[in-house]
């Protein structure tokens, strides 16, 4: 049934023998992936051990964390977080979040996997390229793991690094001397490996389909990595030139951020004129779009699995998801200024970015609608990956719907700066995303390592993971409204000291839910080496990658390129089974 | 597809010949090797990822300019003038060789290995212009700094040290192309010809021509 016909081959490279060849300098965009979805992996719960201590802190400012001290004699001397600490605890944890997970697991690491596969090619257009990428990215990430071990800490400035609490250096508290510029160096390496990456996606999307593979066959999630690799492309091209322009004005004094006359700990900065604004300017242009890297290969992944498990096509078409995500990724370099209404500009340019910020509802929404009008009447086949599905979907929403509010400039003015705005991004961005990862995961591991994953485990991991994250960010809202400020290490303020019981409760839910985790690294691992061995198609599922073995050899399809026939979601049609591979000939009945 | 051997290792795939420069000049779109198109379609993605770099830095520059009260204006070296058209004669150099390459390579089978002796010395001219470039660009530095302006002396320095030298990473980058597109030319199989020339050709003109566009940001505005 799959009818494979040779077609040109467009890589010379013969498998690897070597071990270093094969496992570390893979020119291999499987072992690639994995090696991103890896880093990731360490990223992720590195990044979550930061946030308990934050947790913790936050609950019982007074408790001492054992062994905390000598990680960090000058940050938590006794084993106490100084507020400083707390602030460079934020910035890592954002940092390490936001680049090395939210990124490299959801893009780099399943769209290095996949996306050719998905589109029948053997490789990446530019293997040494990707290699060059990955190792880039690992070698930022051990450049910004380092600020932990430098003598004055890591940096404190968040993960946004504004200017100049981030341009001026040491006077500006611990961690701001050699961590900021270990940050600086780490992100701007981060960028040029993200931009090699992209340059790959793109190239490999456009030239090296197989037959048959028109762009509008191509899986959603394919198609999701291609507009992510579109705006990557732009936005760490922007964030490249701002790294570089932190680095000068750090250690070569020029004033690019540092305005003049400043005075930083009774010291009168030898800088002149910069605009602090230029950076956040720079920095937002990117960040922005950054979200939107982090997901929309979630909604690609979702939109993937969910009609495999709902087992019909998605309401209203594939076609319509692309345009929302083309959509998405448009309106994404149009509304950087939302985060800086509080930034005094004009109020006239806030109505500019707010206007757009609410379009962004309409695409949002069609996908959603899309998303729960395919699952409604269906019969679902409620699987770990088809959970995660459902519960991307809900948080989603939930986290959306407070981006409502925060888009009105009036409103956000209150709400900017509190536990409201740490509620909405978590939920939107990083939860949502990693629902994203997870699904993607249980969905994709039978083809990765050939062996199924436990599904008793990962339900268990799922409801705990799903209940404990409402339970973690639902109270911020209420915090938020209550003018619970954020970035703030402990609340002694008299309208605030009420609100502790209620950080106590979510520290308390962030532990079990992290905690929770540990099933899935379990459930990972096992899998990996002693699961049940996978079929080739578990799942049932059309696109190309199920039609290879489980998992796929070095050229991913044995010597062959398959030919595609079918649209990527045939799903419920008739016949003896509900579903018709994308490489079966001939025209579907009804269709 | 002609000439098309699997698996991996085999001989080289199919070229169409005189594809050099630009996919719809080839015709139909299958006829075209799927790894010369994705050269070409990266060096284009590349060309858009730099050219937004640098939007990045001139946006800055214009923000920095607007901002503080400490603009101070410069005169730009003289030796700019004389690199820009060096950088221009470049970019014809390097047009005759592919002009001599795309003609010479329609009388070879795309898998065949071959030499275009008639077009490499106008490549090697290609590569001997830019290094003078960055040798004049070097010369702009040290006329700045003789007259005491440095990276941080004020904002327009700045930005010109800025400008100047990641473009010259660039350029360098670029030279880098060309030198292995000549060893290419010299000795290899027409298809990785054919790729190598053309990405190293279009970056190379994008240099001129952003160049160019910076050489008129800094005369306006530095």
């Amino acid at each position: 049934m799959h009818d494979m016909s040779a077609q040109p081959a467009v890589h010379h490279h013969a498998p690897p023998q070597g071990f270093i060849r094969k496992y570390v300098f893979s020119l291999d965009h499987k072992v690639i992936g994995l090696q991103y979805i890896g880093l990731a992996l360490v990223a992720v719960f590195l990044g979550m051990v930061l946030s308990w201590l934050m947790r913790i802190h936050l609950g019982w400012a007074s408790f001492a964390i054992p062994g905390l001290d000598k990680i960090s004699p000058n940050g938590a001397p006794g084993g106490l977080i100084t507020p400083e600490y707390y602030l460079s605890l934020m910035t890592m944890h954002g940092t390490i979040m936001v680049f090395f997970v939210l990124t490299n697991a959801p893009f780099a690491g399943f769209g290095n996997y996949f996306l050719p596969i998905q589109i029948g090619a053997e490789d990446m257009a530019f293997p040494r390229f990707n290699m060059m990428s990955f190792w880039t990215t690992f070698v930022a990430f051990i450049v910004l793991i380092a600020a932990f071990f430098v003598g004055d800490g890591p940096p404190l400035a968040g993960w946004t690094s504004y200017a100049p609490l981030s341009s001026v250096g040491g006077d500006a508290g611990p961690g701001q001397a050699m961590g900021q510029t270990l940050w600086a160096v780490s992100i701007g390496l981060f960028c040029i490996g993200q931009l090699l990456g992209s340059l790959n996606f793109i190239a490999t999307t456009l030239d090296l389909r197989t037959k048959g593979m028109k762009l509008s066959r191509m899986p959603l999630s394919t198609w999701a990595w291609f507009i992510t690799a579109c705006i990557g492309l732009l936005a760490f091209a922007d964030l490249l030139p701002a790294c570089i322009l932190l680095i000068l004005d750090r250690t070569a004094g020029t004033s690019f951020f540092t305005p003049a006359n400043l005075v930083v700990s009774d010291k009168l900065q030898p800088h002149s004129g910069g605009s602090p604004l230029l950076w956040q300017h720079l920095f937002w242009f990117f960040g922005h779009p950054e979200v939107y890297i982090a997901i929309v290969p979630g909604f690609g992944i979702i939109s993937h699995i969910l009609p495999v498990f709902a087992r019909k096509p998605l309401l209203g078409g594939t076609r319509v998801m692309i345009g929302s995500m083309i959509a998405l990724g448009f309106l994404s370099y149009m509304v950087w200024g939302h985060h800086m209404f509080l930034s005094g500009m004009n109020p006239f340019s806030a109505i500019l970015f707010s206007v757009p910020t609410l379009i962004i509802t309409i695409p949002s929404t069609i996908a959603v609608l899309m998303w729960t009008g395919s699952v409604y009447g269906a019969k679902m086949r409620f699987t770990t990956p088809c959970l995660f599905c459902l519960g991307f979907i809900s948080v989603f929403i939930s986290g959306g719907i407070s981006g409502f509010f925060l888009a009105q400039p009036s409103i956000d003015i209150f709400l900017h700066a509190t536990y409201f705005v740490v509620a909405h991004f978590h939920f939107v961005m990083a939860v949502a995303a990693i629902f994203g990862i997870f699904a993607g995961i249980y969905f994709w591991a039978p083809k990765m390592f050939g062996r199924m994953m436990n599904e008793t485990l990962g339900k268990w991991h799922f409801w705990l993971t799903f209940i404990g994250v409402y339970c973690i960010f639902m109270p911020m809202h209420y915090l938020g409204l209550a003018g619970n400020v954020r970035r703030y290490s402990a609340f002694t303020a008299d309208y605030l000291v009420p609100l502790i019981p209620v950080h106590k409760f979510i520290t308390i839910a962030a532990l079990l839910t992290g905690a929770a985790q540990f099933i899935f690294l379990y459930n990972l691992i096992h899998t990996r080496y002693w699961g049940p061995k996978a079929p080739d198609n578990p799942w049932e599922a059309t696109s190309l990658e199920w039609s290879t073995t489980s998992p796929p050899p070095f050229d991913n399809f044995g010597g062959k390129h398959p030919v595609v026939y079918q649209d990527p979601y045939e799903y419920g049609v008739e016949g003896p089974q509900d579903y018709v591979m994308q490489t079966t000939p001939g025209k579907i009945a009804g269709a | 597809m002609a000439s098309t051997t699997y698996p991996p290792g085999g001989p080289a795939v199919s070229a169409t010949a005189g594809a050099v420069g630009a996919r719809a000049r080839a015709g139909a779109r299958a006829e075209v090797n799927p790894q010369i198109a994705a050269t070409q379609t990266g060096i284009w993605v590349c060309v858009c990822a730099i050219f937004m770099c640098f939007a990045a830095f001139v946006s800055a520059l214009v923000v920095r300019e607007g901002t503080g009260a400490d603009w101070q204006r410069l005169v730009l070296p003289r030796v700019l003038y004389f690199n820009t058209l060096i950088l221009l004669a470049s970019s014809y150099t390097l047009g005759v060789c592919s002009r001599r390459f795309a003609a010479a390579v329609r009388q070879h089978a795309p898998d065949g290995y071959a030499q275009f002796p008639r077009a490499l010395p106008w490549l090697y001219a290609t590569i001997f212009l830019g290094a003078i470039f960055i040798f004049g660009q070097w010369l702009a530095w040290r006329t700045l700094s003789a007259e005491g302006l440095y990276l941080a002396t004020n904002p327009s320095s700045s930005f010109f040290y800025v400008l100047t030298a990641m473009h010259g990473l660039h350029v360098l980058g670029g030279m880098a192309g060309l030198i292995y597109a000549a060893r290419r030319l010299g000795r290899g199989v027409v298809s990785a010809q054919v790729s190598a020339l053309g990405a190293a050709s279009t970056y190379w003109h994008f240099m001129g021509v952003l160049w160019v566009f910076l050489f008129l940001v800094m005369a306006m505005r530095l």
